[in-house]
């Protein structure tokens, strides 16, 4: 009725516009109240019922939680000196996600911090192929000024983060790169799985290789935090507490840091790797690889010219020789040989006549010595390198006892140590070559693989074992971290006598009538035992192997331990494609008397250095110098090089089925001839019978 | 017994609204005081320094005649359409986006004048139409073309919040003055066809950006939807008593936009929670309640509309002020009144309560006829 009357049409008198108006009136009011209503229980919604909720919020807007990265556990060489420790320093990261106008950014950084052009350029190329949070580093190691020039224009650089902090340094570079490893911001796929916020924290760094890898738990340690609370443009407040970091554990090594340090440096412009070891307790004392890398410029990435310098050496910088470089181990192996011998009852006194050369079948091995040797018992044999000795009675005493001999010494095996991956490589013997290739064991190859050739590979640390295994008698096994209760090695069970016997002749290698004069020792009172090795890489018809294109030059191995009369330490040096054991056994020589008397083997390197162009870190820093020269930003020719793609690259020498050496060492296969001497031979053999090509 | 002590003029104000008011302002400056970091300035003194002198000004207005009000309803109508076309001219050929006018102690926007001009001359408007054209189209034409002008020139500063004000307050005034339902009906039938066609061609990017953030805040947390995100915060962690004065980590760390203008609800409701906000919204109805009293006992036609119109802009004011900072409403620029700190819109709500005032007195001493 009311309702009609609203509805109605012909409102016409004034009385009748009057009550209309009272009528609506009461319906504004009543919508009013209503809203008023509604309102009312929206407020009381929010404010209790969603009330815990939003407090939370409210709070996580207030306060900001930051992590201060954890002091890295240092690394300890075995008398407590650090391999890599940490340096409070000044640093500078943005956090892409944050920038507003990058370029603008990246540029008033550049003049800020008077980085040069390259650097500006590997900071744009860092920042394409940054995404997200994850900070990218613009520069560590900075002075008080240029921090601080920064740090007060703040308000005008969004997303840049500038920290007192500590940052990894590795006092030796080079010389410990590929023992220790780098370390990194964590990638993403590193964050993927770990999605703890501390690895996306500016300036914190996790191990990217090697040990700095392997221990990275032992050595994180645990984030510090500061809460503080922030506006919303992220201003600083006030601290509201601060916890501290807890620094990870120190690592102690059985590493002999100046040795370590001594040996990289005396490889010189080699390509090349020495292992130390105590024969008495395993202890590793240097295990070292050249060329190298820097540890400490990886820590922020590799920048396009360092990552040119990398890419472009063929003595291939990030391959971890020691464990990962495979190589035909030559005449390393005799001493082995000769106990294999002597275990299976062979005389030493039973000699055969050196002719220069063996029939075998309807081919001719030859001697490296192609005059012949005359009368070679087993001394003369090892001391000489006599081949044909080993041609004849290896064929006599046959490769399952020669191959097992190989095992026991520590060819051919894996051992337990905290590093990312060893290349094993290979101890032939008729049941191997079966299953590899399915075919029957020939008599040549007992007669390659006597004298470390043919499919024979090792590793260097596999080479040190053996010589230390052979110097003590004992079952030495490689330690690399120090302290723990040292385990007693047991006897390898080889009579004593059988050792004097190796031993001796191995003596008379350096000492006597031997193949490595030059390596005695200029040491009063301590004489060192060796062994040469010079193993061919390619056939004779491709080259000679002295001279040449690097790369199908011989390598040169020298295996030795001292002191010869009571064993404390031995060592192995592999030069890759030095030419032959020619250059392997001064190095020997040099770093075995570092041990004794490390004035005089630092003489003799310094003078060296100076025709090298200084030590690794002056060379690395010239280099650069000449590229950046070369290069400057403009480089095309420069890969792309995200922080991903060259961390993978790093990881390359570590990637499990990378063998590379292999193929090389089997090239020169169907060539039985492998001792090249200085006066060379010519044509090996004037007909290569098909039948020996091998297989591959 | 008061009437013996205190004079007669001061005890004939109309001291039920006045009093809530002064509360209410005093509240809204102590939040301003908060939200400076406990400071007087630049917000709180200025806010009840505006309070005071804009009374004073209510109360001279509320001495002034109905046929004062009747007389000037044309001329001030059209003096502010002039402002209006001014500061937009102004404003195009500066080629900036200044719609304002500086008046010294405060900026004045003639949009906000309009506010109450609309519902004055449409007051005078029904006042003057004879009965029974109201429900012809000579009472909706031209009250339509009343409303359409100005509002047209605010939206395209565009203003939507106070373009929606002129509207709603010219809408009630016409729905009071009796116009017949049915064309209410067919207008809001016709707005819901236009809406969806003035989203998609009538609205600025922004604006339709609000509208979509509106419906789902969380799917620009850091955009626009910012604003009602962090509105709702502050208000939901302030609970059922606040987190006491002083204390509101949204509107001191600057988490919360506008905190002293369109979101100080939000802020208040922070510091003092629900309690405060109950507060709040029980003086607006107080308020509107009076001014609603106001009107159903006006004397006649003209005080009828005039208060109506009135109350709903002061209504329309709160409400949709409110509901945005709880996220009922999208973000439109509208203050709450006697809260946030401005000029223009303290002026405007303090006109619309001179004018309500003076009504009130028209009732007790009825001049003219009715």
């Amino acid at each position: 009725m009311n309702w009609k009357a609203i509805w109605r049409m012909p409102t016409t008198s004034p009385a009748l516009l009057r009550q209309s108006f009272e009528r609506r009136v009461v319906v504004l009011g009543a919508v009013q109240g209503g809203l008023g209503v509604l309102l009312a229980s929206r407020l009381a919604y929010l404010s209790v019922a969603q009330n815990e909720k939003y407090q939370l919020e409210a709070e996580s807007n207030r306060v900001n939680l930051t992590l201060i990265p954890p002091r890295r556990g240092w690394v300890l060489d075995r008398n407590g000196a650090p391999l890599a420790s940490n340096r409070a320093d000044f640093r500078v990261d943005v956090i892409p996600e944050r920038l507003v106008d990058a370029d603008k950014t990246v540029n008033q950084l550049g003049q800020l911090l008077q980085l040069t052009a390259i650097e500006v350029q590997d900071l744009k190329d860092k920042l394409d192929k940054a995404h997200g949070f994850q900070p990218v580093e613009v520069k560590s190691g900075l002075d008080w000024e240029r921090f601080a020039a920064v740090s007060v224009r703040l308000p005008d650089l969004p997303g840049v983060v500038p920290q007192r902090g500590f940052s990894r340094f590795y006092p030796t570079g080079p010389s410990v790169g590929h023992l220790i490893g780098y370390v990194g911001p964590a990638s993403a796929e590193e964050y993927e799985k770990d999605k703890n916020p501390l690895l996306v924290t500016p300036g914190y760094k996790v191990g990217k290789d090697g040990l700095e890898k392997h221990y990275e738990t032992l050595l994180r340690g645990q984030p510090g935090a500061r809460r503080v609370e922030v506006t919303a443009s992220g201003r600083v407040v006030r601290d509201l507490d601060t916890r501290e970091d807890v620094p990870g554990k120190p690592l102690h090594l059985t590493i002999n840091g100046p040795l370590q340090d001594y040996a990289a440096r005396r490889l010189g412009l080699e390509s090349g790797a020495v292992v130390v070891m105590d024969c008495w307790t395993g202890d590793l004392l240097a295990m070292v690889s050249m060329p190298s890398f820097d540890p400490n410029s990886f820590a922020d990435g590799i920048g396009r010219i360092e990552w040119k310098m990398l890419s472009d050496d063929d003595h291939v910088p990030l391959r971890n020789k020691v464990l990962r470089g495979l190589f035909p181990p030559g005449s390393t192996v005799k001493p082995m040989v000769a106990l294999a011998f002597l275990e299976a009852g062979l005389s030493p006194d039973d000699a055969t006549n050196c002719g220069g050369g063996l029939r075998v079948g309807n081919r001719v091995f030859h001697c490296w010595n192609h005059g012949g040797h005359g009368r070679v018992d087993m001394a003369k044999g090892i001391y000489q390198s006599c081949d044909v000795y080993f041609y004849h009675f290896a064929q006599q005493i046959g490769m399952d006892k020669i191959a097992a001999m190989a095992k026991r010494l520590g060819l051919g095996q894996e051992f337990p140590l905290p590093v990312a991956g060893q290349s094993y490589g290979t101890v032939p013997d008729p049941a191997w070559k079966m299953k590899k290739y399915g075919k029957e064991w020939a008599v040549f190859d007992t007669v390659n693989a006597t004298i470390g050739q043919g499919y024979m590979l090792v590793n260097p640390l596999q080479q040190a074992v053996m010589a230390s295994r052979i110097a003590s008698g004992l079952e030495i096994m490689p330690r690399l971290i120090h302290g723990g209760n040292q385990p007693q090695a047991k006897s390898m069970g080889f009579s004593q006598e059988h050792l004097d016997i190796v031993h001796a002749a191995m003596n008379e290698v350096v000492n006597g009538r031997g193949t490595a004069g030059r390596a005695k020792l200029p040491v009063p009172g301590v004489e060192m035992a060796g062994k040469t090795g010079t193993a061919q890489v390619v056939g004779l018809n491709i080259g000679r192997g002295k001279g040449g294109l690097w790369k199908h030059r011989d390598h040169g191995h020298f295996i030795c331990f001292a002191p010869f009369d009571k064993p404390r330490y031995a060592a192995a040096v592999v030069i890759q494609h030095g030419g032959g054991s020619g250059a392997a056994y001064p190095v020997a020589r040099d770093v075995m008397t570092y041990l004794f008397d490390p004035g005089k083997a630092m003489d003799v390197l310094l003078e060296m250095e100076k025709g090298w162009g200084g030590t690794p870190q002056e060379r690395m820093a010239a280099k650069y110098a000449f590229y950046a020269s070369q290069y400057g930003v403009s480089a095309p020719v420069v890969s792309p090089q995200a922080q991903e793609s060259a961390v993978a690259a790093a990881d390359e020498p570590v990637a499990p089925r990378s063998q590379p050496e292999v193929r090389e060492a089997q090239a020169p296969a169907p060539e039985p001839v492998v001792e090249v001497s200085p006066p060379p031979a010519p044509a090996a053999s004037p007909t290569p019978a098909p039948t020996i090509v091998l297989p591959q | 017994m008061s009437r013996s002590i205190v004079p007669a003029t001061v005890a004939r104000q109309p001291w039920q609204v006045i009093l809530p008011l002064t509360a209410l302002v005093l509240f809204g400056s102590a939040v301003l005081y908060s939200a400076a970091g406990g400071h007087l300035q630049p917000w709180a003194l200025t806010h009840v320094i505006r309070f005071v002198l804009f009374l004073a000004m209510a109360v001279v207005m509320s001495r002034f005649s109905r046929e004062l009000f009747k007389l000037g309803s044309y001329p001030i109508y059209f003096a502010v359409l002039i402002l209006l076309v001014l500061v937009e001219m102004l404003g195009a050929i500066g080629g900036g986006s200044q719609r304002w006018l500086n008046l010294g102690f405060m900026t004045l926007q003639p949009s906000e004048l309009m506010k109450p001009a609309i519902v004055l001359v449409l007051a005078r408007f029904f006042d003057a139409l004879p009965a029974p054209m109201t429900s012809s189209w000579r009472g909706l034409v031209p009250a339509g073309g009343l409303i359409a002008v100005p509002a047209a020139f605010v939206i395209i500063q565009p203003d939507l919040g106070t373009a929606l004000a002129i509207c709603f307050g010219g809408f009630v005034v016409m729905f009071l003055a009796g116009l017949p339902l049915r064309w209410f009906v067919a207008g809001g039938l016709a707005g819901m066809i236009i809406a969806p066609l003035a989203y998609f061609f009538g609205l600025h990017d922004y604006q339709r950006k609000r509208v979509l953030i509106f419906m789902d805040p969380e799917s620009d947390p850091l955009g626009s939807g910012y604003h009602i995100t962090q509105s709702k915060i502050a208000i939901g962690s302030g609970g059922i008593f606040g987190k006491g004065f002083g204390n509101g980590s949204q509107s001191h760390l600057e988490y919360l936009p506008e905190a002293h203008t369109d979101f100080v609800f939000a802020t208040m409701a922070e510091e003092w929670g629900l309690v405060g906000g109950l507060f709040v919204l029980l003086v607006f109805f107080l308020v509107l309640r009076w001014g609603l009293g106001v009107a159903r006992k006006a004397p006649d036609r003209f005080s009828q509309l005039l208060a109506a119109g009135m109350v709903a802009t002061i209504f329309f004011y709160a409400m949709i002020n409110t509901m945005m900072v709880m996220g009922l409403a999208p973000v439109v620029g509208i203050p709450l009144p006697f809260m946030s700190h401005g000029g223009s819109s303290m002026m405007t709500n303090m006109i619309c309560v001179g004018t309500l005032m003076a009504i009130d007195r028209w009732r007790v001493r009825p001049s003219g006829l009715s």
